[in-house]
């Protein structure tokens, strides 16, 4: 098969329109949750100016290799999260580098930057790094469960493994999408979704009242500034492989910002609604309700 | 100078048998002092670097005195300092600013050295309320520091016994004048003049069981 080399420089530009999206999308999200609770909060484009402060930082100290490493892969995880779906269907710009398996591929992609950050965090030796990662890799894992339920009853569904014949499935009419046509799965993998987004009620980890601000304890300077690329990008990336399993993807840029960020809303709208879950009461939650739920979506199918 | 037991240098046993010398001041901190960190080559890249700086203000959540009291009401909606690029970070890698708020005993003085030189440069320290600039009521008490200055090199101080809210607003608006001007450069005058700092440290902290410097 001849490699398509005009792929390269639009997956780039996809790359970066989603990451200022991400950014002001990730802003405007934290808007609406001070909104919430009555204050103004940051301004949309904080996001830039914690950004160039993070590179601009002069000095910064490394813990070894390993925790280098972890911004690195926690980066690598979301841009080829992003990189192997096709962000806009039917366009040929914007369909990325994706192939027949990309489901499968995805699937293992939102767990890599978790485990990369799990390696990079416990090079740099911080208690409270090891504790928040532990507590972090046990609820992602939770979290994890019935999303994977989820899509394996799509995919059982559609009989196929490539999220474009997946989209491809749903076009026509929106009583086409996944929504309708499975709504026992979506609802499975919008809990679970619920669990990957860092909000409340399942931001135990990142909390900075309980461990300092758990993995991230050590990171600082330009390697926070990586992670906090990851942070823009991995969000998103991860909310277009729902909106293409679920929810009919997207086949111009204006309804996908919007649909993206109805997805992303779901997940503030029960943040500003619920308190906080411990890493225990987040696990039962999740394994209580999602995962039967996706397993009761395998079953119909 | 008395030194906590843990701290000396002893030979441990591991799990697998094997003997080894364990030196806590050598092993598990860095003991080189800190150097001059050079502006970006350009202007140009500087004062944008700075513009950023002074627009996202990460504060180290560290109260020392009553003046820490102070520093919570910014985050509720009625004062929301978020607006104004201020966040708080639980640890002080990710810090820039360190608000001394309020008095200083000697032993919050020890923790408040280390947290000072975790952060990474360039950094800003903010001296909150009148203990910190001439002791304030504390003038004559055996066991706080009197001049915050002599200890880590203050940005910027905001007076009053306590600042009010607003007040610290006020002095977090001109800190970022300072900031943009490229006057905020407290971290690097703490490397160049670094013996006379400790020197006045020590001077005051008499169980100093720390290495000189530990980022």
């Amino acid at each position: 098969m001849a490699f398509d080399w005009m792929k390269i420089p639009y997956s780039l530009l996809t790359l970066f329109i989603v990451v200022n999206y991400g950014f002001l999308l990730g802003a405007f999200i934290q808007k609406i949750g001070a909104r919430a609770g009555r204050r103004h909060g940051i301004p949309v484009w904080q996001n830039y100016l914690d950004i160039i402060k993070n590179y601009g930082q002069r000095s910064s100290i490394t813990h070894g290799v390993m925790f280098y490493l972890g911004p690195v892969f926690r980066l690598s995880g979301g841009v080829g999260l992003l990189l192997f779906v096709p962000t806009i269907y039917g366009s040929y710009m914007f369909s990325n580098l994706s192939f027949a398996g990309d489901l499968i591929l995805a699937l293992y992609f939102v767990f890599f930057g978790t485990l990369g950050m799990a390696l990079g965090a416990g090079e740099s030796g911080h208690p409270h790094a090891a504790i928040g990662i532990t507590r972090g890799l046990s609820q992602v894992t939770a979290a994890e469960l019935p999303f994977a339920l989820a899509v394996f009853s799509v995919a059982l569904q559609y009989q196929t493994l490539s999220v474009t014949d997946i989209v491809a499935a749903q076009q026509g009419s929106f009583l086409n999408w996944t929504l309708f046509t499975n709504p026992i799965a979506v609802t499975a993998a919008m809990l679970g979704f619920l669990g990957s987004m860092m909000r409340p009620p399942f931001d135990v980890v990142l909390a900075p009242q309980e461990i300092p601000i758990g993995p991230p304890t050590e990171y600082h300077s330009s390697y926070l500034a990586l992670m906090q690329t990851n942070r823009a990008i991995f969000p998103i990336a991860k909310i277009v492989i729902y909106m293409n399993l679920f929810f009919g993807g997207a086949d111009n840029w204006a309804s996908f910002f919007l649909k993206v960020f109805l997805i992303y809303l779901w997940s503030a709208f029960v943040g500003v609604c619920f308190p906080r879950f411990r890493v225990e009461q987040s696990i039962r939650w999740f394994l209580i309700w999602p995962v039967p739920i996706g397993l009761l979506s395998i079953l119909v199918v | 100078m008395s030194m906590k037991p843990e701290l000396m240098k002893r030979m441990v046993k591991g799990p697998d048998g094997v003997e080894f010398e364990v030196e806590p001041l050598r092993d598990y901190y860095c003991e080189a002092p800190p150097t001059v960190m050079p502006a970006a080559y350009s202007k140009i890249v500087e004062d944008l670097f700075n513009w950023a700086r002074a627009e996202s203000l990460w504060i180290l959540g560290f109260g020392t005195g009553c003046g820490a009291i102070e520093m919570r009401p910014l985050m509720t909606p009625r004062f929301d300092a978020y607006r104004y690029g201020i966040q708080w970070r639980p640890t002080p890698r990710q810090a820039n600013l360190l608000v001394i708020s309020g008095y200083l005993s000697v032993k919050t003085l020890k923790r408040a050295i280390r947290a000072y030189e975790q952060m990474q440069s360039p950094k800003y320290v903010v001296g909150l309320g009148s203990c910190t600039i001439n002791g304030g009521m504390y003038w004559d008490s055996y066991n706080t520091i009197k001049r915050l200055d002599d200890y880590l090199p203050v940005d910027l101080y905001i007076t009053g016994c306590m600042p009010r809210p607003e007040a610290l607003l006020a002095g977090f608006t001109d800190l970022k004048k300072l900031i943009k001007a490229g006057k905020g450069e407290g971290a690097n005058q703490y490397a160049e003049n670094f013996a006379w700092y400790k020197a006045n440290q020590k001077q005051v902290i008499h169980d100093w069981d720390m290495p000189d410097y530990n980022w």
